[in-house]
């Protein structure tokens, strides 16, 4: 089995699809030549050219709309925003135009659009440069919302988001593109709405996205030390979402943390909290706790920002304060 | 600019099959503004009255293929593009029948069959998917236009400069068509744009641009083929510069504060298309009357197939939001 990194796994699933198929092209600031900010699509340009490695101005709102207007034509683009920050302006056609064409159409009109973005502190970037901005598009009904954290699933997911026929806006986190795996010879596509249990417990389940998947898995290690069994779950995919997994889960292990990397305010964890709890209320032995970033903008200095985002040791104490409670 | 050349004249009979369709546009929006006013219509509803020699003219030079995508202020462009007046009218009814079977509205009006791709209520909003859609088409080697209307206010948003920039960049075959009538909303050119040609903002990308009087049909029919042809030859976008005259205010029941009696009063009386037309082809009293009649009730049938036309069950509301 080859060993791909989450970057070539992304690269992987682009180039496979585009080799199958005439109507997927890719587009987006500086994927050309330079391979994309993020190396993603390196080598690309010299197998496909520039009618399907498409460079595009510095133009969110027309990149994005362009891929809508083609997509709406039938083929299948895939438009890489270069960091999640500038899907704001992108954020017009993305929720008003692709979300809703087939719903105002009354049904007449399929948006089969992926847009391709990353973001994730780590790299002291600052403010504007490293925000997890995937609540906002859970919240709009149209959207599917995609957020891999390996290389196997960052592969078959984007394959299947290709493939879907509504908009996907697909969040891939910068530093996971160095992590590898060995993956299987023939990429096989992982459907939309499936979670994946990562590691099985029995005292309580983690759900986690993105990078904070590797943090918890890192605390139930160490929770292992201390005799505590933790399952983790990622749902991989936020929307749809896999209800009834993350609520089986729960039934199993009694207790549960949510955590992500976005700030806990208002975070993808509340509503996966208000889901948990109104689908395994009998069962909780504990309050659900949330983890996530604090509440501010990222701040530059390192100690800063990485005192602001949440790491394996702020999951485990969230495990160990559903553990204190008196069951 | 380049010059719109006297060639590809209409025949009477084509010209007043074009009066006809301007006049039951017009009386379409009429009915629309009255039944409005009676309480039968719910919704945010736009009128283009005085506009309609602009869609008319654009949309009969279009082929089989080509498509569109318009404004908040689409009754015309639907008609003229195809759409069935008992289809439009039961949208504005919120019934199935309706050419975005309820979901959509006057503001987002969709024949994708007819190649309406659909009325947009974010003001630009539709203009970077006309550029991909005419990006599919090229990359595909279809020989299809994909066309925008969009008028005047719209010029000063980023998705306009951001489309056009984009549109020209790749040499698409998109025609984008300024029905420039002088007002966004409430708001006075003067008062929106510190140049007077908007045309300069096309040609600042480079993009050839051709100006029309928006009141003449004829001459926006000639203006338009030739823009079609530009685009669909390969030789990239075009920029369509349609002056026209807004007759009515920004929405139906728009006290128009904002201009003059006077003005009002002249636009009515010297920027009609439809006089202008009229007066053009020398229609005598009677013919214009019988021709209006015959409107009138193909207008008169399309309330009535509408109010016939069947309610959405409140639970349809969640049809449709994904394929």
């Amino acid at each position: 089995m080859p060993e791909l990194s989450y970057r070539e796994a992304v690269r992987d699933a682009l180039s496979r699809a585009m080799r199958k198929d005439e109507d997927v092209f890719i587009m987006g600031e500086d994927i050309a030549e330079m391979g994309g900010s993020m190396g993603v699509t390196q080598g690309m340009l010299a197998e496909f050219g520039p009618q399907r490695v498409r460079n595009t101005p510095i133009s969110e709102m027309a990149l994005a709309g362009a891929a809508i207007g083609a997509a709406v034509q039938g083929m299948r683009p895939v438009a890489e925003i270069m960091y999640e920050d500038f899907l704001t302006l992108a954020t017009e056609q993305i929720v008003n135009q692709a979300a809703k064409h087939r719903y105002m159409s009354g049904g007449q009109v399929t948006v089969p659009v992926t847009f391709r973005t990353q973001g994730g502190s780590g790299w002291s970037p600052g403010a504007q440069h490293a925000q997890q901005l995937e609540a906002w598009f859970v919240h709009i009904p149209g959207l599917k919302v995609v957020f891999p954290s390996t290389p196997t699933d960052v592969r078959g997911l984007l394959w299947s988001s290709i493939y879907d026929d509504n908009p996907v806006v697909f969040f891939e986190h910068r530093t996971l593109y160095g992590i590898k795996e060995e993956v299987p010879e023939e990429l096989e596509p992982i459907p939309l709405g499936k979670a994946r249990v990562h590691r099985e417990g029995d005292d309580v389940t983690v759900i986690a996205t993105g990078r904070l998947v590797h943090e918890a898995l890192a605390a139930a290690t160490d929770a292992e030390n201390d005799g505590v069994s933790v399952e983790v779950v990622d749902p991989r995919t936020l929307q749809p979402l896999d209800e009834e997994a993350l609520i089986a889960s729960v039934k199993k292990t009694n207790r549960c943390v949510v955590a992500h990397e976005a700030v806990t305010r208002m975070g993808f964890g509340a509503e996966v909290a208000a889901i948990v709890q109104h689908g395994a209320f009998d069962w909780l032995d504990a309050p659900i706790e949330r983890v996530g970033a604090k509440f501010t903008p990222l701040p530059f200095a390192p100690v800063m920002e990485e005192w602001c985002v949440p790491h394996a040791k702020d999951v485990l104490e969230a495990i160990n304060k559903t553990l204190a409670r008196n069951t | 600019m380049a010059k719109v050349e006297q060639k590809g004249a209409l025949s009477t009979e084509e010209l007043r099959d074009f009066l006809r369709e301007m006049l039951l546009i017009r009386r379409f929006e009429e009915k629309v503004e009255e039944r409005f006013r009676a309480g039968e219509l719910p919704g945010f509803l736009h009128v283009a009255i005085g506009q309609e020699a602009v869609a008319v003219g654009v949309c009969r030079a279009l082929e089989d293929g080509d498509v569109i995508a318009s404004t908040h202020r689409a009754h015309g462009h639907t008609l003229a593009k195809g759409t069935m007046p008992n289809e439009l009218m039961a949208e504005l009814y919120g019934k199935l029948e309706g050419c975005s079977h309820g979901y959509g509205g006057s503001m987002h009006l969709y024949d994708v069959e007819r190649g309406n791709m659909g009325a947009n209520a974010v003001v630009g909003g539709g203009l970077p998917q006309i550029t991909g859609m005419a990006l599919a088409f090229q990359l595909r080697g279809e020989p299809r236009v994909a066309v925008a209307f969009f008028g005047d206010g719209a010029t000063n948003i980023g998705t306009f400069h951001e489309a056009l920039n984009l549109a020209q960049l790749w040499k698409v075959p998109a025609v984008f068509v300024l029905e420039d009538n002088k007002w966004a909303e409430s708001t006075p050119e003067s008062q929106h744009s510190p140049i007077r040609d908007l045309s300069k903002r096309a040609e600042a990308f480079g993009m050839t641009a051709i100006k029309v009087d928006g009141q003449d049909v004829e001459e926006v029919y000639k203006a338009a083929k030739k823009a079609l042809d530009h685009a669909r030859s390969g030789k990239g976008p075009v920029f369509l510069h349609a002056g026209t005259y807004r007759l009515v205010g920004h929405y139906i029941g728009d006290p128009q504060v904002y201009r003059s009696k006077e003005e009002q009063q002249d636009v009515r009386q010297h920027h009609d298309p439809l006089t202008f037309l009229r007066q053009k082809l020398e229609i005598t009293d009677e013919e214009f009357e019988e021709m209006d009649a015959d409107v009138q009730e193909v207008v008169d049938a399309s309330v009535e197939f509408a109010k016939n036309g069947t309610d959405p069950r409140p639970e349809d509301a969640l049809k449709n939001v994904y394929a």
